[in-house]
């Protein structure tokens, strides 16, 4: 393994009796940028700070550029975090709190000055450097943050939800900036939200969490094409899941979808009740009924500019999907056939 | 850790063969001892070497501890090696030491021996031992794995376990001693625990007098009361409010913090008392009948109200000022009213100050000892009735031991009660998300409460100590109005004859209260803080015992403290009496806890996120410190520095029984003048006294200044 690798091999972390990660493996590949995903009180948090070295972990050990941290003081490990609430040191100026790390690892002061100065610039804040953090908004303030932990260049940058306290507009700039100083400085970076659209914007992979636990890991096309579970399936990108039945199963899979009986191109598929993954996109309506089609009820449209927004009201429960806008819209009450297409459909366990 | 284990084991050696093993006169420091290094001056191994063999004993810790470094890889039984070594290198030094005394030995062991009290050499020893110890701690993966951390926490431990506890000890062993001579035993110990003599509510029903656990108790109440919310009024007057004489008010407020004991009583007795000049005004003008009202617990409580209260604001000003603006002004936006804001937003995250202050005051008054003695009356106190069951006709070390356990438990419930109050909300407003933005004034009622709270109480301060000056300046206050300059030339007369001469009788002691306080001060004020920081920022195990026993030396009456100092260091192993060192350590372990107090209050405002920052940037805990937390802890410090080094001056209660005649303080030079009836010298000397502290506080305040986290420290305008 080579610097910048992270590895967590079983590792557990309790608080008293809170459960805050079951044991748990991963491995980061150096020079990606990973997100931790997931609802709040999984274990997002608690999985950086145990990285970081903040927290020890109860069980297991953990490895950075291929090297035992697990009793390595947070200090001594070659990691810099960018906090939520950007903890800038308010009796510092910005230009003291960038080159703080610097100092205190004795660099030479030029040298410290002119390696802030760059990070600044990198930041795109030039010419702040004298200013106090309480003369900055919020924006720069999380950029300083992040100068702050570039500049000692270390093997592995962590984020907690840094956008969090920022604006859209901002948080897209800012997050493509994030990404591009990763990619420049080729750092491992674990990056945690729990905006799925940020996390699919910026990583090379994603880890999911739920419970305290990985549900799923990989990249964003993974997660998205082939979710292993209804929670993966509705949390990454949205997703309608219709209840079926799996008569059989082999190379092909046959479901059975109230009185329709399909042949998908899955395998490995067991059988028994599950849920169908199918993706607002992937739905077509129509005035006339096809050969597999569901009757749908049109229950709510919204006219959004680029598209429309159905909901539906099928025999198989609720069904969400956006069309392309038409000339001639459907309209409340209109009743229409549902269609799709059966290499779109996925299949998760129910 | 293998480094750090490395080093002190070097330390402790070089400390155990070189520096010399016990005390020698003159002071480790003035290397007399240089010139006799096989006699006095000797270090352990010679010793050990010339017949003193039970010396040998801490260098099996060392020993242990090479073996370990040398022959152990594993983390991890390296670890439990240096815990072993250092922990055996102590408990055997501490054995041979309790065991083989100045006259003889106890236990019937190593009969025959006899050995004076340890120095420098021992020191050192145990204090490579120690660390061996925290450090193998540390590697066990206790405290983050930070030898820095767990060193801290062994250092206190050690600390206040052998300047606390250990003379306690002794105190606590004769509460249970039988009447008469009779030995040790639980019997006598409930029946005397109870007695209504302690307990009694019979002032209430106008029945005769109360006990004096329970006039303690109410007296602890309403002066902590009254002084939170005076020092409330004045923190907010100070925080939130364009009052014009703030610099006035501000000095106002730290002079009874600053004043020997005995003067403000005095003053309230020459003004109040049945003499007093007050008394003898409105009787001439009204007729009115002179009344002995000062005497009692009122009296004392006004007294306390005027000495405590700057107390309160210290603490509560750094915690008002703390509450971020932000916080107010998001309650401004969400429409509440100046009124609701303060209410609901500031009040509450001011929690954590408002129980400090309480239980500070509530502790101070318990503990209060000057005030008693002068204004008691008939009343019973328990802080004067264990000063009198000690140096009494009738010395009953028993009763002074059981009503230091009535005062104990009384603090520990306090204690207990602000713990349970506060919860465990976080109280962090200094978030390191910056915030520009300003106080909300406070609406005009408040305002005008504050001022009318305040500004009387700050009146009658001023007007108190015009008289003590005033008083210093005649021939005998009350009777003799005469003007002079007597007492000064007496206390503080010099004269240049054959360059200069200090000739007046304050100098000694002067001089020596000066040095001891200046070299108390910073002591105390590291160790309170350093304390606060392990307790607020780091989690390890006895957390909770460990705070307690910090906050222990607080809750023990100066008088008790004193007694139990001269029972345990008068004679080996640690054998302080009669030097200055014993008046440093006594100054540390009474005044660190409000230290401890003031840094936990600064601290739980500082959010966590910035230690860690700190931290993952490569910083050691010593440097995130030094560098983040101690800079943004400007007022804290202040007030623990100016407390302890104005505390070491004034106090008294524990001073008077460790003074010596080479080392005087200056409030037992007081004490006596006072009962000798030379007022006017006592109070002159105040006067001094006062004077000097104030110079002191204020150079203090040049000196650290205020935190700037904000470019300006803005009030929104009326
Ligand atoms: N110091 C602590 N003491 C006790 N429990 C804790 C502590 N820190 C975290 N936990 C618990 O551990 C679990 C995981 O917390 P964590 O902070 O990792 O969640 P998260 O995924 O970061 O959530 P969020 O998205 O809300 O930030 C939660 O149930 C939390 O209550
Ligand atoms: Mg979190």
């Amino acid at each position: 393994m080579t610097k910048g690798s992270v590895r967590f091999d079983n590792v557990t972390k309790r608080f008293g009796a809170v459960v805050a990660l079951k044991p748990l493996s991963l491995d980061i590949a150096p020079g990606t940028l990973v997100t931790l995903l997931g609802p709040s009180g999984c274990g997002k948090t608690t999985t950086l700070r145990l990285i970081a070295g903040l927290e020890a972990p109860t069980d297991g050990r953990i490895l950075i550029g291929g090297e035992d941290v697990t009793h390595l003081s947070a200090t001594y490990r070659a990691v810099s975090m960018v906090f939520q609430s950007y903890a800038l040191f308010p009796h510092m100026t910005v230009a003291e709190n960038v080159a703080y790390g610097l100092t205190v690892k004795r660099v030479p002061r030029a040298e410290a000055r002119e390696r802030a100065e760059t990070g600044l610039e990198m930041v795109g804040l030039k010419g702040f450097g004298e200013r106090l953090p309480s003369e900055l908004s919020g924006g720069q303030q999380q950029r300083v943050a992040v100068a702050r932990a570039i500049v000692l260049e270390p093997e592995v940058l962590l984020l907690d939800e840094p956008l969090s306290n920022l604006d859209a507009k901002l948080r897209r700039q800012v997050r493509e900036e994030i990404r591009q100083i990763q990619q420049t400085l080729g750092l491992t970076a674990v990056y945690v939200t729990h905006d799925q659209e940020e996390a699919m914007a910026v990583s090379d992979r994603i880890i999911v969490m739920k419970n305290a636990e990985i549900a799923q890991e990989g990249t964003p096309g993974d997660l998205y094409d082939r979710p292993n579970s209804a929670f993966i399936a509705d949390f990454i990108g949205d997703a309608n899941l219709i209840d079926v039945e799996v008569t059989a199963s082999g190379k092909e899979t046959e479901i059975e979808l109230l009185d329709h009986r399909l042949r998908v191109p899955l395998s490995g598929v067991s059988s028994g009740p599950a849920k169908m993954v199918l993706r607002p996109h992937q739905l077509r309506l129509s005035r006339e009924p096809g050969p597999v089609t569901l009757p749908a009820e049109v229950g709510y449209a919204a006219y959004l500019g680029n598209s429309v927004q159905y909901t539906l009201n099928t025999p198989a429960g609720q069904v969400f999907a956006i069309m392309p806008p038409t000339a001639n819209p459907f309209r409340q009450g209109d009743n229409l056939h549902l269609g799709f297409d059966k290499e779109d459909i996925r299949l998760v366990p129910a | 850790m293998r480094r750090t284990a490395g080093l002190w084991l070097l330390i402790g050696l070089a400390g155990y063969a070189l520096l010399p093993w016990y005390m020698v006169t003159g002071g480790v420091l003035s290397f007399g001892w240089l010139g006799d290094l096989s006699g006095e001056g000797a270090s352990a191994l010679l010793w050990s070497l010339s017949g003193r063999t039970w010396l040998w004993l801490p260098l099996f810790g060392f020993a242990g501890a090479a073996l370990v470094l040398a022959l152990k890889r594993d983390q991890l039984q390296t670890a439990r090696g240096l815990v072993a070594s250092g922990a055996g290198g102590l408990a055997l030094m501490a054995g041979q030491g309790l065991v083989i005394l100045g006259h003889g030995t106890r236990f019937g062991l190593a009969e025959g021996a006899s050995q004076p009290g340890m120095g420098a050499g021992a020191l050192v020893t145990a204090a490579g031992l120690l660390f061996i110890l925290t450090t193998g701690i540390s590697g066990l993966g206790r405290g983050r794995g930070d030898a820095f951390i767990t060193g801290m926490v062994g250092a206190i431990v050690a600390l206040v376990g052998i300047f606390v506890f250990y003379p306690m000890a002794f105190i606590l062993v004769s509460a249970f001693e039988l009447k008469g001579g009779a030995g040790f035993g639980i019997s006598e110990f409930f029946p005397r625990f109870f007695a209504p003599e302690i307990w009694s509510t019979a002032c209430f029903t106008g029945r005769g007098y109360c006990g004096a656990a329970m006039n303690s108790l109410i007296l602890g109440l309403s002066t902590a009361l009254g002084t939170t919310l005076l020092g409330l009024s004045f923190a907010l007057i100070f925080t939130r409010t364009a009052f014009p004489a703030k610099k006035f008010l501000r000095v106002l407020t730290i002079l009874p913090i600053i004043t020997p004991p005995f003067v403000i009583g005095l003053a309230l007795i020459l003004l109040f008392g049945r003499a007093g000049t007050v008394t003898e005004f409105f009787s001439d003008m009204f007729g009115w009948e002179k009344t002995r009202w000062l005497y009692g617990i009122w009296g004392v409580w006004l007294a306390q109200m005027l000495s405590f209260t700057p107390i309160a604001f210290l603490v509560l000003i750094g915690v008002v000022e703390g509450v971020s603006p932000s916080m107010e002004e998001a309650s401004q936006t969400l429409d509440a009213n100046r009124w609701q804001t303060f209410r609901y937003v500031s009040l509450p995250l001011m929690r954590p100050g408002l129980a400090n202050a309480f239980l500070l005051g509530f502790i101070e008054s318990l503990a209060d000892f000057g005030n008693p003695l002068v204004l008691s009356g008939n009343e019973n106190f328990l802080s004067t009735e264990i000063y009198f069951a000690i140096v009494g006709t009738v010395a009953d070390p028993a009763k002074a031991a059981i009503l230091s356990l009535v005062l104990l438990s009384l603090t520990l419930t306090a204690f207990l009660a602000q713990r349970y109050w506060l919860g465990s909300k976080n109280y962090a407003t200094v978030t390191g998300k910056a915030d520009a933005g300003r106080h909300a004034a406070l609406n005009p009622v408040l305002r005008w409460t504050c001022y009318l709270v305040a500004i009387p109480w700050a009146a009658f301060t001023m007007i108190l100590y015009v008289l003590i000056v005033f008083g210093s300046f005649v021939k005998l206050w009350g009777y003799d109005h005469t003007l002079t300059t007597e007492h000064y030339k007496r206390a503080f007369g010099i004269v240049h004859r054959n360059g200069w001469h200090f000739i007046g009788s304050a100098w000694d002691s002067y001089f020596t209260t000066l040095t001891i306080a200046s070299l108390a001060a910073p002591l105390t004020a590291a160790v309170g803080l350093a304390t606060a920081y392990l307790l607020v920022r780091q989690k390890f195990f006895g957390k909770d015992a460990f705070e307690f026993s910090t906050m222990l030396s607080f809750a023990i009456p100066g008088t008790v403290i004193g007694v139990a100092y001269v029972m345990a260091f008068n004679f080996p192993p640690i054998e302080l009496t009669g030097t200055g060192l014993i008046l440093i350590i006594v100054f540390i372990f009474r005044n660190m806890p409000v230290g401890v107090r003031g840094g936990i209050a600064a601290m739980s405002q500082l959010d966590r996120s910035l230690d860690e920052a700190s931290i993952t940037l490569g910083a050691n805990s010593a440097t995130t410190l030094r560098r983040v937390i101690l800079p943004l802890m400007g007022p804290a410090i202040l007030a623990a520095l100016t407390y302890s080094f104005v505390r070491a001056i004034t106090s008294v209660s524990a001073v008077i029984f460790l003074v010596s005649a080479r080392y005087n303080m200056a409030t037992s030079f007081i004490v006596g003048r006072v009962e000798n009836g030379e007022y006017g010298i006592a109070i002159a000397y105040a006067a001094v006294l006062i004077v000097t502290m104030l110079l002191a506080v204020l150079a203090l305040q040049l000196v650290i200044g205020r935190r700037t986290l904000r470019r300006a420290d803005r009030i929104e305008a009326h």
